[in-house]
């Protein structure tokens, strides 16, 4: 029977990407706690974050077992996002500058 | 798999309806997992697009800002014994919001074992931290509102935008977090109670806690990107 036994992982397993989660999550306040600046602050915070988010989707969401129908289907549509995102990013560049020219 | 045997199939040309029915329960699959676990991935990626135009709206409105943003690890520090400590609110809620994810996994786990009392409990425990978790962003929101005065159209402290994508955001987690405690309870007391142990012990299937587990990574992830990109940027 596959539903009874699908998914089943040592806990140590699961206790070993908790313990990660947390390294991650202090180093990531601890780049706030030691008030990092400019790009180095960018790239440590997006870092940790994907780690994280990789970590979760990877091992608790057990993305890393799925059939890879299912993990393009889920995780191939959010990089459209990015598109959105840099349109966004632009655009409020835009705004910005123009605020400037014109709103003060 | 056989062809369609939905009741209408054999008697008269069926309704619309019914058509519409049968092509969405029939042996179509593309996904080879249970259509529980398909529709809730489904599910979280319609989410993935909610939360992402939530931030992506902050970032536009947060670069396009002509007064200064708020500087969030001062907006949210605490007092611990005369100094100031930057952002320690929202750490504690993080190692919470974590911390809940691993007993969730291991609830999961403890399910998959047939171990039904183990992983309810886990369950529970799971349910507990999200309470907490929730109770911290009442304590964080009665604080802002209260004695910051921080509104969705305006603040104190500078670009008024601060308020109104704060709220949306953490408001609209939070939601997330408070349905997932009543929904993880009430898989828990129904996994207690054998509603999913199948008829004449044929076994059951526990695979309801790995649907509900991944509601709630889904609300730990999607904090991830908020305490990263709301609360450090």
């Amino acid at each position: 029977m596959t539903s009874t036994t699908g998914q089943q992982h040592p806990i140590s397993l699961y206790l070993k990407i908790w313990g990660l989660l947390f390294v991650l999550s202090t180093l990531s306040y601890l780049v706030d706690y030691f008030n990092f600046h400019g790009y180095l602050r960018w790239t440590l915070i997006i870092v940790l974050m994907l780690m994280k988010a990789g970590l979760i989707v990877a091992f608790f969401m057990h993305m890393a077992w799925e059939r890879l129908a299912l993990v393009f289907a889920i995780l191939l549509p959010p990089l459209c996002l990015l598109v959105l995102v840099g349109l966004m990013a632009t655009e409020a560049d835009y705004t910005f500058l123009t605020r400037l020219l014109f709103f003060r | 798999m056989n062809s369609v045997t939905s009741p209408a199939s054999t008697a008269e040309p069926p309704g619309r309806w019914r058509q519409l029915v049968a092509d969405w329960s029939s042996d179509q699959r593309a996904f080879q997992v249970s259509w529980g676990k398909a529709m809730m991935w489904i599910f979280l990626l319609s989410d993935t697009f909610i939360f992402s135009c939530f931030l992506t709206g902050y970032m536009t409105v947060r670069i396009a800002s002509t007064t200064p943003w708020p500087n969030p690890s001062l907006v949210f520090s605490l007092k611990i014994g005369g100094a100031e400590v930057p952002l320690l609110l929202i750490a504690i809620m993080t190692f919470v919001l974590i911390s809940s994810s691993g007993t969730m996994a291991m609830a999961v786990n403890f399910a998959y074992r047939r171990e039904r009392v183990k992983a309810a409990l886990l369950m529970f425990a799971t349910a507990g931290f999200g309470v907490c978790f929730v109770s911290m962003q009442v304590f964080e929101w009665s604080k802002l509102i209260l004695q910051e005065g921080v509104r969705p159209w305006g603040n104190p402290m500078g670009a008024p935008q601060f308020g109104s994508t704060f709220f949306m955001i953490t408001g609209f987690h939070g939601l997330h977090v408070s349905a997932g405690v009543i929904y993880l309870i009430t898989v828990a007391v129904r996994l207690l109670k054998g509603r999913y142990d199948g008829p004449g012990g044929t076994g059951g299937n526990y695979q309801i806690v790995e649907i509900a587990g991944l509601y709630w990574h889904f609300v730990d992830l999607v904090w991830v990107f908020i305490f990263a990109l709301f609360y450090l940027w």
